[in-house]
């Protein structure tokens, strides 16, 4: 690692820190092996996402402001996760006093695998991960920040994760009937519209299934958690993991 | 009822509900595919963005543009604040033919009016003559979706209202005979009737005429054997040029249905020698929604369905889950600006994929939109326990030594108490999913012991 | 005030930032016009003929009301306009001429000239539009460009016959206007 190599830091959404530490520590070891100089900032909380699509955006200035005030002074942040991204660089309230720092922040801010391919600009990654793998492209990433074609849009077809994952030696990449249809979690959604989310997440477990998923893999791990509830719930025969993981485990 | 409520009662009967979902994402598939052969669709969604955009700034003019070219035409045209004056023109006019019947064609801003009950009541006998929107006529309910009135029905309920009112054969569910039966049934209404009413997809300020597309021709048969015809246009559905057509033509179908144009597409300009033209520009709550600036670009639609279709909410809930004229992601962002207390579980019916926005012609940025309502309806119609659960959490995420006690507490409960509790009926998330296992440190944690 | 005041004036009282009407480029079509045409026509379930073939159609069909308004075809008509189209309603076949075609969908246009009366090319049980192929333009760009500042009480796209599906989805021709479109290319 070179000394004047940027300074990037670790970004860990509040419900991976919670219940998800393994997806953390992939994001940590996977940035490391890939040359980062990278930092867990300690005292991170919650992006304010949650309570802002639940509509009290208004209420979330001080997470927001805690945030800026946390991240303001890498040169990146990165995190496991499209939607807390999104949320930060788009959905954020703008806070009185720290408008500079907080739009220099807005323009350093990534999700893990786009920052792997548009900063580090990594083609492709040397690495076995002899599975079966079915992506599921979480909505905030895909049509948020972009990180794959939208099957609505004329546009020439990219999946920046697939690129990562599609040339591990032995990975299978799954064709899904619907490409990106999402899966149901949307946050309080999960809760307040409980009998939609539900049918939601079956029908892209059923995709999957239909067409042998062995592992089901995603960019954000609220979509994977809410999937991976369902499946167990069913006795389904899914295993899942963040896609962080995979790449941690196949270039180890 | 509340729109979770409804679609739960949706979801009940889940072999319809898979295959409402199935049909209309059918339609959004053919919609994909076709958009995929127009190598200038992006570009063309643009320009028709773009021209909304200088309509919405320029309303007032291209109004009355529109209404001295259609007058110097020979149309009459008719202002009305809101639904009840819509209502009340449209009958000042029948009874000024002595006519107690109305044919229609598909107008949704009549809908949006309730004109159906509204001239039910003065006793004329008014006829939908869309197929979609007779069958639902028939069983005294509103359409569905706007573009696909009738899809939430399957054609055994088709057949056997069609035997009831129609005398079809018992049992016979075929479509087409179905449809040749309701071809017959409409023709006679179409040759007796003395006024005809139609919605309006376009109207062109330069020139005075509008537009109205139909695959059926049913607005065509209405209007052209009619004495009058009635138009019904909402103030926005205004466009400046006549060329500004090429583009929303070629848009309009393929989102709508994924056809490359529909098979009628007619334009008025001036009446039939001897015959009336009228034309109802009507408010009713646009006006409101161009001043709100973060909605105004809701006024953009141009009522392809395309939303509706792609909506994952949508497909598995029905249309008549949002009990709103405009149901779906563009009718959860016009409809909280006429009504916000009836709507406000609309904005919520959405895990703002952004499907909606990806999928629209005109670009109008509905899942934005939907979450702009919801922080507007959080400030006058917020539940109380939600409110301070939110304001508890925002206490706890700015202070991390507060997060960090509840998060561990949080963990330390999930490990202790018994599943049967956790997962106890009225714990939504419990209901249907597990959660995950509960590791034995966060990551911060592990981050302090391993890197620090 | 009025309600036309009213309204004007609500919108008046609105600032909306300015944007510039944009200009529309002239997109066309890939592919060779008369086969694109076809195929359009043949996607909206209608038929494309020569003159030849339709010659040899017409007697076959064995129609026994046919209006004809098309300048190619002026003997096949077995009886006058009406002046009120009612009388029409159980007219067999319409024949009329088409002012030019449109490639990327099949779309034909037609204004009161071509039609006598407004309601002949919807109340007839069957259409034929004559075509010009020297009269194909490729998008509906270059189609309102051709139209341009022309003045008729009335004009239509005709793209096919009428249709409907509104039962399941289950695609049935012949809703309440022609059971059938030919196209005939001269």
């Amino acid at each position: 690692m070179k000394s004047d190599s940027p300074h990037i830091a670790l970004f860990i959404p509040c419900y991976v820190d919670q219940f998800y530490p393994s997806v953390g520590i992939a994001s940590l070891e996977l940035l490391e092996k890939l040359g980062c100089k990278v930092t867990f900032p300690l005292g991170q909380t919650c992006c304010g996402q949650p309570l802002a699509n639940a509509g009290y955006k208004r209420d979330t200035v001080g997470t927001t402001k805690h945030f800026i005030e946390l991240f303001k002074d890498f040169d990146y942040v990165v995190a496991p996760s499209g939607s807390c991204v999104l949320h930060v660089k788009e959905h954020s309230p703008v806070i009185p006093g720290l408008e500079k720092e907080q739009a220099e922040l807005h323009h350093k801010v990534f999700e893990l695998t786009e920052f792997i391919t548009d900063i580090l600009k990594i083609e492709k990654l040397d690495g076995r991960f002899p599975h079966r793998v079915g992506f599921h492209s979480s909505c905030h990433g895909q049509r948020g920040l972009r990180l794959s074609s939208s099957s609505e849009l004329n546009q020439t077809p990219f999946n920046k994760a697939r690129r990562l994952l599609e040339n591990l030696e032995g990975l299978e990449w799954v064709e899904l009937n619907r490409t990106d249809e999402c899966c149901g979690f949307g946050g309080t959604f999960a809760v307040t519209e409980e009998a939609l989310s539900i049918q939601m997440g079956k029908d892209r477990l059923d995709d999957h299934l239909q067409h042998h998923t062995e592992i089901l893999t995603g960019g954000d791990m609220s979509c994977i958690m809410h999937l991976q509830g369902i499946a167990t719930r069913n006795k389904q025969p899914l295993k899942f993991l963040h896609i962080a993981e995979i790449l941690n485990q196949a270039i180890s | 009822m509340s729109h979770p409520e409804n679609a739960a009662e949706f979801l009940k009967d889940q072999a319809k509900s898979k295959w409402h979902d199935e049909t209309l994402w059918f339609v959004r598939d053919k919609r994909d595919r076709i958009s995929k052969t127009i190598p200038e669709w992006e570009e063309l969604r643009n320009l028709a963005s773009g021209i909304k955009d200088n309509v919405l700034a320029n309303l007032g003019s291209y109004l009355e543009d529109f209404e001295r070219n259609a007058q110097k035409n020979g149309i009459q045209v008719h202002w009305a604040k809101d639904g009840e004056e819509h209502n009340q023109i449209v009958l000042d006019i029948l009874q000024k033919q002595n006519c107690n019947a109305i044919v229609k064609s598909k107008s949704i801003l009549t809908e949006e009016c309730h004109l159906n009950p509204f001239l039910e009541k003065h006793g004329v006998d008014v006829v939908d003559t869309d197929l979609g929107e007779r069958i639902v006529q028939l069983l005294h309910q509103p359409p569905s979706h706007i573009v696909l009135p009738a899809i939430h029905l399957k054609k055994g309920e088709i057949s056997a209202l069609f035997h009831e009112k129609l005398l079809t054969e018992k049992g016979n569910e075929d479509p087409a005979y179905l449809t040749q039966a309701a071809r017959l049934h409409l023709r006679e209404k179409f040759l007796k009737a003395k006024v005809a009413l139609t919605g309006v997809n376009f109207g062109v300020a330069e020139t005075g005429e509008f537009v109205v597309c139909t695959n059926e021709g049913n607005a065509d048969m209405g209007v052209h054997l009619a004495d009058v015809h009635i138009a019904s246009m909402g103030i926005e559905k205004i466009i400046p040029r006549r060329k500004d057509l090429g583009v929303f033509l070629r848009l309009l179908a393929r989102s709508a249905t994924g056809q490359p144009v529909t098979n009628y597409n007619s334009h008025f300009r001036s009446p039939s020698p001897g015959k009336e033209l009228h034309i109802i520009l009507v408010d009713n709550g646009r006006t409101a929604q161009l001043a709100r600036e973060k909605f105004k670009n809701s006024l953009k639609c141009i009522r392809c369905g395309a939303c509706m279709n792609t909506c994952p909410i949508y497909r598995r809930s029905g249309g008549f889950s949002y009990d709103s004229t405009v149901p779906g992601p563009i009718g959860s962002i016009l409809s909280p600006g006429l009504d916000m207390k009836k709507h406000s579980t609309l904005p919520f019916a959405s895990t703002l994929c952004g499907s909606c926005s990806d999928v629209c012609p005109v670009k109008i940025n509905i899942h934005e939109q939907l979450f702009e309502w919801r922080q507007e309806i959080t400030k006058t119609h917020g539940e109380m326990g939600k409110g301070l659960s939110m304001k508890l959490a925002n206490g706890i995420f700015k202070s991390p030594l507060a997060y960090k006690i509840s998060g561990n507490l949080m963990r330390a409960a999930l490990k202790a108490l018994p599943d049967s509790l956790i997962y106890h009926p009225i714990n939504a998330w419990g209901k249907g999913r597990n959660l995950p296992e509960t590791p034995k440190e966060s990551f911060q944690q592990w981050y302090q012991k391993n890197r620090s | 005030m009025s309600s036309r005041e009213n309204i004007l004036a609500a919108i008046k009282g609105i600032a909306v930032e300015q944007k510039a009407l944009p200009e529309i480029p002239d997109f066309g079509v890939q592919g060779e016009l008369t086969e694109t045409f076809i195929q359009s026509i043949l996607g909206n379930k209608g038929e494309v003929l020569s003159k030849v073939e339709f010659e040899s159609w017409l007697p076959k069909a064995g129609f026994s009301k046919i209006v004809s308004l098309s300048f190619h075809f002026p003997e096949a008509s077995t009886l006058t306009l009406p002046e009120d189209p009612h009388e029409l309603e159980d007219l067999g076949l319409a024949i009329l001429d088409g002012q030019f075609g449109v490639a990327e969908n099949g779309a034909i246009w037609l204004e009161d000239d071509n039609l006598g009366l407004r309601a002949l090319p919807f109340i007839t049980e069957h259409l034929v539009i004559v075509l010009d192929r020297k009269n194909l333009v490729e998008t509906m760009h270059q189609g309102y460009n051709r139209i341009a500042d022309a003045v008729s009480g009335f004009g239509v796209f005709i793209a096919g016959p009428s249709k409907t599906a509104d039962i399941e989805q289950s695609l049935v021709i012949g809703a309440h206007g022609a059971k059938s479109l030919r196209v005939v290319l001269v």
